[in-house]
């Protein structure tokens, strides 16, 4: 049951309708940011309130909500996000990445491959590629405008002059439908690829700077890169300690005083049934 | 045969509230000519210098520009996608501040290879070896290509703004005071490179200077500005030898000789 001194999903009606709005608007220009008129929501800035907005105003009765942080379902943000909505709405949660129908995230992606009808929400920092490259907020919305991305891979090719190769790990800009490049939110750049083509729509939220954007489902996403430096995901020796998986992205624990460590997968649903189904095996 | 003018100015008027920057400005610039731009602070150079180069709107005129590729172009008429794709791939403009000119927080290389990713270049190999080469072109230790401009000297900074600027091979270059703030020395050596880069690659250019030991040295011919207008045109040597107007006049003989 949901708590009856809260409209459901937290948010007013005509605020869940203007979100939805601009929301429309994202899913028809893929990767464009769509200015919206972003809440204060009952807990601060940094923890998620683009992602809870977004989460808000999609929300229905018969929906299943999935949170996960850094790809775990028990971190605190997880945690209390989902508790948040299980107040306001009553709607049901899973920990199941395929049992869920909406599914917001903070920093990873499930491992699992998300089906035609779920939906992704990220929760966003910083949403404009172009900010800490161009100062001018008017300039970079004019490059946005007119598709002039040069500036962007001066970043890669400083990565490539002092270190050679890219050393850009996470938040790796995209570009979307061949036309806006996009901050995925600072994803780990192992989960890039997955954003190219996915079945599921892809919405992403950040609530302090007021943007919204989002990727349809079926769309190109191809990371940046050069044609002699191709991009390639971060790739580990170990496999999951827990799972043994060999082709996920891992967390490395360390588990004593003396310095032993673990790598374990970071999707704690993914490496769950992949752990019971091996028990099962046995 | 008549040689297509490379730019065409006609009536070009730049305003700021009532006051009135430069009006009425006419001329004509072919390929390979270098344009001089003289008179005091404030006699409207820079205004028309940014407004012939797509820095600021003029208020009145018109520009004209002959392209090889796409033939002739009425600059203000041009959607602003297209003027800024010229801008950044047949034209260049030189600062006066290297500030204002160059990336500072990306290495001199990542300086020099902007404009060739800015115009769809995704070869880093290929960046590279033609940052090395302007390097050279422009007398900078090609060591220092990973070094960030801040560690440049000011002739070194002006320097790399003026490969990052020709990378592209633009045929026209806007110059506003490019020797400014340079000790006599300094100044005397990129005079020399930038005499070499204009005939070695056949480069139009308009130099704005108040010095005119700089535009006897480079400019085929001059423009003397005064309020916002031009009292003088003419080629250099008989602008600045015989002097018409009295403005003129004032002007070259002000000049402290040592």
């Amino acid at each position: 049951m949901s708590d009856p001194d809260y409209n459901f999903a937290y948010l007013d009606e005509q605020t869940k309708r203007m979100i939805r709005r601009s929301l429309l608007k994202a899913v028809a220009i893929p990767g464009y940011q769509v200015p919206f008129g972003s809440r204060e929501m009952p807990m601060p800035y940094g923890w998620g309130t683009g992602g809870i907005q977004l989460t808000a105003s999609l929300i229905g009765l018969d929906d299943t909500l999935k949170v996960i942080d850094q790809g775990s379902d028990d971190t605190t943000n997880a945690v209390s996000i989902r508790k948040f909505f299980r107040r306001t709405t009553g709607v049901a949660t899973t920990e199941k990445t395929t049992e869920a129908t909406l599914i917001q995230t903070r920093h990873r992606i499930p491992e699992t491959p998300l089906q035609k009808g779920q939906i992704l929400i990220y929760q966003v920092p910083i949403p404009d590629p172009l900010s800490f490259l161009e100062p001018r907020e008017t300039e970079a919305r004019k490059m946005h405008a007119l598709s002039e991305y040069g500036i962007m891979h001066t970043k890669l090719y400083e990565d490539i002059a002092h270190y050679g190769a890219i050393l850009h790990t996470y938040d790796y800009p995209v570009m979307v439908n061949d036309r806006y490049v996009m901050r995925p939110s600072p994803i780990p750049k192992f989960d890039n690829p997955k954003m190219d083509n996915m079945h599921a729509l892809q919405v992403f939220g950040a609530g302090r700077e007021k943007r919204i954007y989002a990727v349809p489902p079926y769309t190109k996403v191809k990371s940046l890169d050069f044609e002699d430096h191709p991009f390639e995901v971060q790739r580990w020796e170990n496999s999951c300690a827990l799972c043994g998986a060999d082709n996920t992205f891992l967390d490395e624990i360390v588990v004593d005083d003396h310095g032993e460590r673990l790598f374990a997968c970071a999707d704690s649903d993914y490496c769950q049934t992949r752990q019971a189904e091996q028990g099962g095996q046995r | 045969m008549i040689e297509q003018a490379l730019l065409k100015v006609e009536d070009l008027a730049v305003h700021y509230g009532d006051y009135v920057a430069c009006e009425q400005i006419n001329f004509e610039l072919f390929p390979g000519e270098v344009l001089g731009v003289v008179g005091e602070s404030g006699s409207g150079k820079t205004s028309l210098l940014k407004a012939l180069s797509t820095q600021l709107t003029p208020d009145a005129g018109r520009v004209e520009y002959f392209s090889d590729i796409k033939g002739l172009l009425d600059l203000y008429e041009l959607p602003e996608s297209q003027r800024r794709q010229l801008t950044r791939s047949e034209w260049g403009v030189v600062h006066q501040s290297p500030r204002d000119g160059l990336r500072l927080n990306v290495s001199a290389g990542a300086n020099i290879g902007e404009r060739l990713m800015e115009n769809g270049e995704r070869n880093y190999g290929s960046i590279r070896q033609q940052a090395e080469t302007w390097l050279e072109n422009v007398e900078i230790d090609i060591d220092r290509i990973d070094d960030m401009p801040t560690t440049f000297s000011g002739g070194m900074q002006q320097r790399l703004q003026i490969a990052r600027n020709l990378v592209t091979h633009p045929k026209l270059i806007f110059m506003d005071e490019p020797t400014g703030g340079l000790d006599v020395s300094v100044q005397a050596r990129l005079l020399d490179l930038l005499k070499k880069l204009v005939s070695q690659y056949n480069l139009s250019v308009i130099i704005v200077t108040h010095d005119l030991a700089v535009a006897r040295l480079l400019a085929h011919r001059l423009m003397v500005m005064q309020r916002g207008r031009v009292v003088e045109t003419g080629l250099t040597d008989q602008v600045l030898d015989d002097p018409q107007h009295p403005y003129t006049q004032l002007l070259v003989s002000s000049v402290l000789q040592p």
